[in-house]
Formats: C-alpha cells, structure tokens, sequence
C-alpha cells in the first residue's frame, strides 16, 4: 500500500535524520563553522564605533543563511552516491513526498544549528536574545521555513549540473535577501526594547514569502527531477 | 559543443535566412541613433540638474525594456513546463541574456547620473537595491543554464529558475522599501517624480519605442543562435 505524502515525507526525512545523527560530520562542521563565523566577525570590527546590539542582528542571519547552505548542499548530494535517487524516486511514493520529506530534514538540521548559534551570540556579544526567546524562536522558525523551501529546491538542482555544490550559494543567496532583512530588521527592533507590535510588518512579510515559496518550490520540485 | 570544424551536415541545416541583412537590427540601430540624436541636440536641459538628466532617455527605457524581458522569461518558463516547445525555452534563454545587457547598461547609467545629482554614485534607494538583486537573480540564470549539459534538463531548470525569480521580485521590493523607509537615510536631493514637459516626454517616448526595438532585434538574433546551438548539438548527438 502506497503511504500517503505526509507519512512518506515523514519517513524519508527519518531516514536523512538517522544518517545525519549516525554521522554528525555535516552538523558538526555546520555548528563549528557558525560559530567561527560569529567569532571572526566580532574581530572584523570596531566596539568603540558600533554597540553590539547593532551588529549582533546582521551577524546573526548573515551567519543563519551561509551555514544553513552547508546542511542543504549535502541535502540532496547524500543520495548521489550509487544512485540512491533511483531508489527514492522508483518507490511508490509522490515527488511531493520527497520533497517535503527532504525539507523537513533540512529544517531540522538548520534549527538544531540555530540552537547552538543563536545563544553563542548572545554569549559573545552580550545581547539579551533568549530574554525574547519566544519572539527569536519565532522569527528563526519562520526564516527556517523559507530558507528550506527555497534551499531545498536549488539543492535538487546544483547536484545535477557540472558545477555542483558551487552553483548553490549563487542560486540561493539572491532568494535569501527577503529573508535575511525582516529576519534582522525585527531582531533588531526586540534588542533595542521596541514593543513586539512594531516588528508585525516584518513577521508577515516572512510569512508571506514562506506561504509564497513552500507553495511555488513544492509544485516546481517534480519539475527538477532528472528521470 | 561547438567547434570551428562543425561537420558540414550541420552547417547545411542551419536555415538560409541567417545570411544577409538583419532588416530589424538595422531599424533598431536607426531608431537608437535619431532617439538619441533628438535627445542630445532637440530636447531642452533640465531646470536644476543639467546635462546630467539626459541620461534619463536612456536610464528609463532601459530598466522598462529589462523588467520586460524578465517577464518574458517568466511567462515564457510558465509556456514551456506546460507545453514542452523548446522554441519557448529559446525564448527564456535570449530574453534573460538580453535583460541582463539591459540591467547592466541601467546599473551603469544610475551611478553616473547620480555622482553630480545626488552627490554619490551609490546609496541603498530601494530601486537601486531592487535592480543589483535583479542583475544577481539573472546571472545566476545564465550560469545555471551553462552548468548543465542536457538540454531537456536544462530547460526545465531554467524555467523554475525564471519563475521563482519572478516571484523573488516582489519580495525583494518590498524588503528593501521598507527597509529604506524604516531608516530615514542621509540627506540625499532626490527629485520626486515631476511631470515632464511634452518635449521631454516626447523623447523619453521615442527613446522608448527605440530601445524596445533593440530589444526586440537583440532577442531575435539571440533566438537565431540559440537556434543553430540546439540544431549542431542534435547533429553532433546523432
């Protein structure tokens, strides 16, 4: 009996989980390279000229979107190796499950570095993020959402070109833009004590754009499946 | 791909209107040389900016004729995921590469225009923004489609490319506007819209029909390689 999609989705993003968490290269090199990141861009500038609380935002999803490159690079080269794409794509499933099994996979990894990031800024740059923890889960959750919709897609793509992995960052920097600034304008407004309200022009914009691109990248996924 | 010593079977194939005059190329030549003629001798200097402001005739049609081409390679994407016609597919490729030229040739006029009109050749206004992230969007267009070999493939990626890029525009606008208008910027003389004068607008509309003939010959003679590329490869694949 064929699964329906959500539990095929479910099963496939099971089976990427169990492969991550048997390995953990990607998380840690993911982790680690977040952090560093973070690190060097404290020493790329000046405390006496900018207050953290101004930089610590833009680092902050600047960081959010070149590490979440790393984990969907990998997303859609882990089923390279021996065709195992074949496989996926011969069993009973839709291409929609894939997809979105593949999606809730990556959410998973990007959130799980995201974990680890966001109180490292915090920590490094003394900024009260976790004192708004429910409003910064909410707008990394969102950005999250968009960043794997789109992500998730291009990476079904850069795998079958000639220039692979380098053709990703290319694809998805210009689609992470919408992403990047709500996410860092509305960070920005919670750390300077503005009231949660003035960042709702933000948060929907996020929505929006995650509505938008889950919709367009899941219809447009059976599209870049190389029969 | 391909090579000077394509074989001969394919030089013979390739349709015989490709020798003699390109008549529209030649018109849209014509037609940019008297826009550009009335816009340097017939058309009076700008109040307040000066000479400057002519680059305006060529700034405006620009970034209309690109935002057009995008367009194009949108619907023409929508057409070919639906119908299959790699005519379509031709389409998409000669109008992205043609709409990059065109974005290139408005992201190089705005600086020169604004060093004396705004006293900087860049700042974050929400257009120019907009424009940098369009020029991104489509270059990333063209290395996708120079990155795969097959040409199913690469059709079809590219038209999910051209959609999702269609889409991103929105997006990017409204980010980048809010943003700006979020953060009062640095006092900046930025002149509101004003309504021309009818010799003004005149040019500005010659100057317009001009590009969007150029446009238009450009994509033809870009179809028409595009064309050739796709017959050799079957000749070379047979």
């Amino acid at each position: 009996m064929a699964p329906s999609t959500l539990s095929a989705a479910l099963l496939i993003a099971r089976k990427d989980l169990a492969i991550e968490f048997r390995t953990r290269t990607a998380f840690f090199s993911a982790a680690v390279f977040a952090l560093l990141g973070i690190v060097i861009f404290f020493f790329a500038w000046d405390p006496t000229a900018v207050s953290s609380i101004d930089l610590a935002p833009g680092v902050l999803w600047g960081i959010f979107t070149f590490s979440g490159l790393l984990g969907l690079q990998r997303s859609f080269g882990l089923e390279q190796a021996d065709r195992a794409i074949d496989a996926l794509l011969g069993a009973p499933i839709s291409r929609e499950s894939i997809y979105l099994g593949k999606a809730i996979a990556n959410l998973v990894f990007v959130a799980a570095v995201q974990i680890i990031a966001i109180p490292a800024v915090q920590l490094f740059y003394g900024v009260p993020l976790l004192e708004h923890a429910a409003v910064i889960a909410l707008i990394a959750l969102m950005s999250a959402i968009g960043l794997v919709a789109v992500g998730t897609l291009f990476s079904a793509m850069a795998v079958n070109t000639k220039l692979a992995e380098m053709l990703l960052p290319v694809l998805s920097l210009p689609f992470f833009v919408p992403i990047v600034i709500p996410a860092a304008q509305a960070t920005a407004r919670l750390l300077a004590g503005r009231p949660a309200s003035e960042s709702v022009g933000w948060l929907k914009l996020l929505l929006a754009f995650d509505i938008v691109f889950v919709v367009a990248c899941m219809l447009a996924f059976p599209y870049t499946i190389e029969e | 791909m391909s090579s000077p010593s394509a074989p001969a079977s394919a030089e013979s194939a390739i349709p015989a209107q490709r020798s003699g005059m390109d008549w529209l190329f030649a018109f849209a030549v014509i037609a940019i040389a008297i826009a550009l003629t009335r816009v340097i001798y017939y058309t009076p200097f700008e109040a307040v900016q000066g000479p400057a402001q002519k680059i305006f005739y060529l700034h405006l049609p620009a970034a209309l004729c690109a935002f057009m081409a995008f367009g194009v390679v949108a619907l023409a994407g929508i057409g070919y995921l639906w119908l299959g016609d790699l005519r379509l597919d031709r389409a998409a490729e000669s109008s992205a590469e043609v709409g990059v030229v065109f974005t290139t040739v408005v992201l190089v006029t705005g600086p020169i225009w604004a060093r004396p009109v705004w006293g900087t050749w860049w700042t974050w206004d929400a257009r120019l923004t907009l424009t940098l992230f369009l020029w991104f969007i489509y270059v990333g267009y063209i290395v996708l489609r120079g990155a795969i070999e097959d040409r199913a493939l690469r059709a079809r990626y590219s038209a999910v490319l051209g959609i999702l890029g269609s889409l991103l525009i929105p997006f990017i606008h409204l980010s980048v506007y809010l943003f700006r208008t979020l953060h009062p910027r640095p006092i900046v003389i930025k002149p509101s819209a004003p309504s021309l004068p009818p010799e003004m607008l005149t040019t500005l509309i010659i100057s317009f029909a001009a590009f969007v003939l150029f446009y238009l010959a450009l994509v033809r003679q870009r179809y028409r390689l595009a064309a050739e590329r796709d017959l050799l490869e079957l000749e070379e694949g047979r």
